[in-house]
């Protein structure tokens, strides 16, 4: 076929495009993921039931800060990282910034403490269930965000898979926070980027096959 | 001098060619199909300095590299360097067949950063060795007669609908759904 015969093919009829692409994704995506990650939370594990009690606490919003950030963050690097040729490099500054503060806060709260009590502060009382709680609720926002981009054009496959599972962690432990009991600083810097670091990895496994265009 | 004028050569050209491609967007098909018609000298120059050990291939890849143009053009951002997005599709589309083809030894020094894809033209167009349109056959009889009712009997997205008896945008789902199809066939999956 004549490449001049193709292109009077894909001009043919209708060429307009709809406007706000990514929107039209990632809204419903991120929508309908934090939903049902919400609802599996609410049924399986349950809001914590101090909640109230527990937010009159500043190590709660230290906590709140870091994941909201966190997925704040992520969420800037999506229309750059589903784009062909944007710049990340900012992007990405942005998304190593809140896990690097909040590891500076946590060692210097260790620091500060006796030798003695340190691993029990890191280990809280639930560091064997958090990651892989997180990891579960991070499920339905992953898929939902695998599916926006299989919509877009990634060019860098495994860092558009890792930044979206990213993404579904940070989101899952947005929810996760309103159950979870801990609320030390070295605890969230250890499990809680542990569990979102979980479907991160999957996604810069899998990406470069299921966001093949 | 001389660095000047390519620079002025590259900005003229960078905007002419977004404004089609703008127009395109906005419905206007002859400037969508200029568009198309100008890049394709482009990637054709971009992709045969860089495939210059298999160079029959080159067209296949200046189609392939269309079509996956056509397909994501949605992406597109206004704001953003038409040069600059054109470039990353065609490198995805270079990358994506010499991996393929386990021929990463061809990709040679000249898959570099720089050289703009605007900077070069070449209107020398082989034959494609492989025919878009007989793929189409083996596409679902959902996705192949609106593509065939639209793009190639010159039928309105209305009258498509009208014949099929499927809403008008369940025939663009399908058109576009098609599309991504054909290039998923191009590229040698299913």
């Amino acid at each position: 076929m004549k490449t001049d015969d193709l292109i009077d093919f894909l001009a043919a009829g209708d060429c307009r495009v709809e406007s706000h692409a990514l929107a039209r994704r990632f809204v419903p995506a991120i929508g309908l993921g934090m939903l049902a990650a919400a609802l599996m939370m609410v049924a399986l594990l349950g809001v914590r039931r101090d909640l109230a009690e527990a937010m009159t606490v500043p190590e709660f919003w230290v906590k709140a800060g870091f994941v909201v950030a966190l997925a704040a963050a992520c969420l800037a690097a999506m229309p750059r990282v589903s784009r062909p040729g944007v710049p990340l490099a900012w992007a990405l500054c942005l998304v190593a910034a809140p896990p690097l503060v909040l590891w500076v806060a946590a060692a210097a709260m260790l620091v500060d403490l006796d030798p003695a009590q340190r691993a029990a502060v890191v280990l809280g009382q639930t560091w064997k269930s958090c990651p892989f709680l997180i990891a579960l609720l991070s499920l339905p926002p992953f898929l939902g965000i695998l599916w926006a981009m299989r919509g877009l054009a990634p060019t860098r496959l495994r860092l558009a898979g890792a930044l979206g599972g990213f993404l579904s962690g940070a989101l899952a432990a947005c929810v996760y926070s309103l159950h979870c009991p801990e609320l030390a600083a070295p605890f969230v810097a250890t499990w809680y980027l542990l569990g979102i670091s979980i479907p991160a990895l999957a996604g810069a496994l899998f990406g470069p096959v299921l966001l093949r265009w | 001098m001389q660095r000047i004028d390519k620079e002025e050569v590259l900005r003229a050209k960078e905007a002419r060619l977004r404004q089609l491609m703008l127009d395109g967007m906005a419905g206007d098909s002859a400037a969508y199909r200029s568009f198309l018609k100008e890049l394709s000298t482009h990637l054709r120059a971009f992709l045969r300095k860089r495939l210059s050990r298999l160079p029959d291939e080159v067209e296949d890849l200046v189609q392939e590299s269309l079509l996956a143009i056509h397909n994501q053009r949605h992406t597109y951002d206004a704001a953003q360097p038409l040069s600059a997005w054109v470039q990353a599709i065609a490198r995805y589309k270079l990358v994506d067949y010499l991996r393929r083809h386990a021929t990463k030894d061809a990709l040679t020094e000249t898959l570099d950063e720089g050289m703009d894809v605007f900077l070069a033209t070449d209107v020398a167009a082989a034959d494609a060795r492989r025919d878009v349109l007989q793929l189409l056959d083996a596409l679902p009889d959902g996705q192949r007669l609106p593509i065939i009712q639209t793009k190639i009997e010159g039928l309105s997205v209305k009258e498509a609908a009208q014949r099929s008896g499927m809403s008008e945008s369940a025939v663009k789902v399908a058109v576009h759904r098609g599309l991504k199809a054909l290039a998923a066939r191009m590229r040698g999956e299913r």
